[in-house]
């Protein structure tokens, strides 16, 4: 090149000679937007696709079982001459064990948040929350072998009437492996609250617990509460666990010490079995699946609304 | 100009031999006060008596212990793990430093304006009402009353009467910050502290803060650090100069802007270094 040989190099001149060569980019440039359109669309399709055949499936399902008849049978025996398809027992079986598993979750976590926003050093946060965040990397499957062969003969040590499998057991454990999350998201949603707020509180001669309780947590609510509840919709979708520990027992009960079927337990037992295309067993597969998504739907509509009306900008 | 009454005189006769006969006491004096970050050596043997009811200005060039002085004063300071201090700051006689004295009584009364203002991200009312709930009044009847005061007295009453249940966030930055003015007087303290209070303000908001840390004095003692020299000299009853971490220059602020004693006063003040 010419600029070796001592001719000052003049970039505007090397620029228009570049632009000559361009011209194959800018059509590229042109298809990026549709391109990339494409690919996003791959998820959004697919979402489209699964919701289409689980309301195709469930619709052939109450072709079958009166809309009624599932929505208030607490009968389910899916197998057999004389089938019921009654979604109750595993609908109480997905609450309860969702409840047992925030009841744990939601004030360990919490206060672990408070704990590292607030209270923790730098140099020991630094430490806790990366431990925190392995602890959510364990597989769900040994979560739910922790709580069937550990968990579930330690409660049974000092409340006798507890049976082998039930489902206090995979609740509390599936509450443990919530706390992670919960503590992780609420202490992102602490830390973001800017210092000035608490040195603002502070010089009103308010306490370091007056502060985390009466500024901070407020104005981090909205991300707080979305913490709650991506752990209750993991609670709700989390099947392992309860498939392990709880057993398979399709009980309409609301005492915690017996085993219970929850709705994503279900869709494992059946699948795992032989459910013959087509028939009602097979059918009522997509039903559940469809209660289980109406579920964990409106839980997020919910938490959507909760976090814009209680916001707190700044 | 109306001729002043016989009465008007009087008062203005009594009000000047008042100022003569009764000394001014001191609110906050500081002795020896030594601070170090770690290693650096911040505050270097400060000795300074503020009375009460004046306004002190505290200047002097970016990083000469201007605002750590003045966090020093309410303890804010000790938010910086690293930090040390030596010395005595007696507040009302009472040694602040003293390790049996509690923050929070000291802070409760005195309150602190900052740089940038900082309201809660609540309603312009939880906003004043938030000190006086955390010291225990509850009274919705007492709060109200509270809030008015307080918004009166910080000048902004007039233009946020009609709104105080919308999102402090709301406000401009002048209101914020007169906002935070009036969250501070909600808790009636002795003395406030105001760190550089109009430097994210635009001049007019800036204004409306001088005129209302005028009016403030008569009540309160104010010791407001400040960048700008003009405002230092337009509304401070003294001044102290800072420069590396020492007091220079400390005395009335007529004498420190027309007769500074020191010759690093003096070039500060016109502008040939900081």
């Amino acid at each position: 090149m010419d600029h070796k040989s001592g001719k000052p190099i003049k970039v505007s001149e090397l620029i228009q000679e570049k632009k000559k060569s361009k011209n194959f980019n800018q059509t590229f440039e042109k298809l990026i937007p549709g391109i990339l359109l494409g690919i996003a669309a791959i998820s959004i399709l697919t979402t489209i696709g699964i919701l289409l055949t689980l309301l195709t499936e469930t619709i052939n399902f109450f072709r079958e079982v009166p809309f009624l008849d599932f929505f208030t049978g607490t009968q389910l025996k899916p197998l057999g001459e004389n089938a019921v398809f009654g979604v109750l027992p595993l609908l109480t079986g997905t609450l309860i064990s969702t409840a047992i598993a925030m009841v744990v979750a939601i004030p360990i976590g919490l206060m672990t948040a408070v704990f590292l926003s607030e209270y923790a050093s730098e140099k020991l946060r630094r430490t806790l929350k990366p431990m925190l965040e392995v602890l959510a990397g364990i597989p769900t499957i040994v979560y739910g072998f922790f709580a069937f062969t550990f968990v579930t003969p330690l409660l049974r040590s000092f409340i006798p009437g507890l049976e082998p499998t039930n489902i206090l057991s995979p609740g509390l454990v599936m509450g443990i492996m919530i706390i992670p999350m919960v503590a992780s998201l609420s202490e992102d949603a602490m830390s973001a609250v800017p210092n000035t707020m608490r040195e603002g509180a502070l010089a009103l001669g308010a306490t370091k617990l007056e502060v985390t309780w009466k500024v901070v947590v407020p104005a981090a609510i909205s991300g707080i509460i979305a913490s709650f509840v991506l752990g209750i919709s993991r609670a709700i979708g989390e099947t392992m666990i309860v498939a392990i520990a709880s057993g398979s027992s399709k009980n309409f009960t609301f005492d915690v010490t017996q085993s219970m079927q929850t709705m994503t337990a279900y869709i494992v037992e059946v699948t795992g079995g032989e459910a013959a295309a087509g028939t009602t067993l097979y059918y009522s597969l997509y039903a559940v699946a469809m209660t289980l998504f109406v579920f964990t739907l409106v839980m997020n509509l919910l938490a959507q609304y909760i976090s814009r009306k209680f916001r707190e900008e700044y | 100009m109306a001729v002043l009454t016989d009465r008007e005189k009087t008062m203005m006769k009594q009000e000047t031999q008042n100022a003569e006969e009764t000394p001014k006491r001191v609110v906050y004096n500081t002795k020896d006060l030594n601070l170090w970050y770690g290693e650096g050596h911040a505050l270097k043997n400060i000795n300074l008596a503020i009375n009460e009811n004046e306004v002190t200005a505290i200047i002097g060039p970016s990083g000469c212990g201007k605002s750590t002085y003045i966090k020093t004063l309410n303890r804010m300071v000790e938010l910086v793990p690293t930090v040390r201090i030596s010395g005595e700051i007696l507040y009302r006689e009472r040694n602040i430093l003293d390790k049996n004295f509690k923050v929070e009584d000291l802070r409760t009364r005195v309150g602190m304006v900052f740089q940038k203002p900082n309201p809660f991200p609540k309603s312009i009312y939880e906003n004043i009402a938030y000190g006086p709930k955390i010291h225990g009044i509850r009274s919705k009847k007492i709060l109200d009353e509270i809030v008015e005061k307080s918004l009166r007295g910080a000048a902004i009453w007039d233009e946020v009467k009609d709104r105080l249940n919308q999102n402090a966030y709301g406000l401009s930055g002048g209101q914020q910050q007169r906002l935070c003015i009036a969250r501070c007087l909600a808790i009636e303290p002795d003395v406030i502290l105001m760190d550089e209070p109009t430097s994210a303000l635009d001049p007019i908001s800036t204004l409306k803060v001088e005129e209302l840390v005028q009016e403030m004095k008569k009540d309160y003692s104010i010791i407001i650090v400040t960048h700008n020299m003009q405002q230092a000299a337009r509304i401070s009853d003294k001044t102290a100069f800072f420069l590396n971490g020492e007091v220079i220059e400390f005395a009335n602020t007529d004498k420190i802007f027309s007769n500074p004693s020191d010759k690093r006063t003096e070039d500060y003040i016109t502008g040939r270094f900081g």
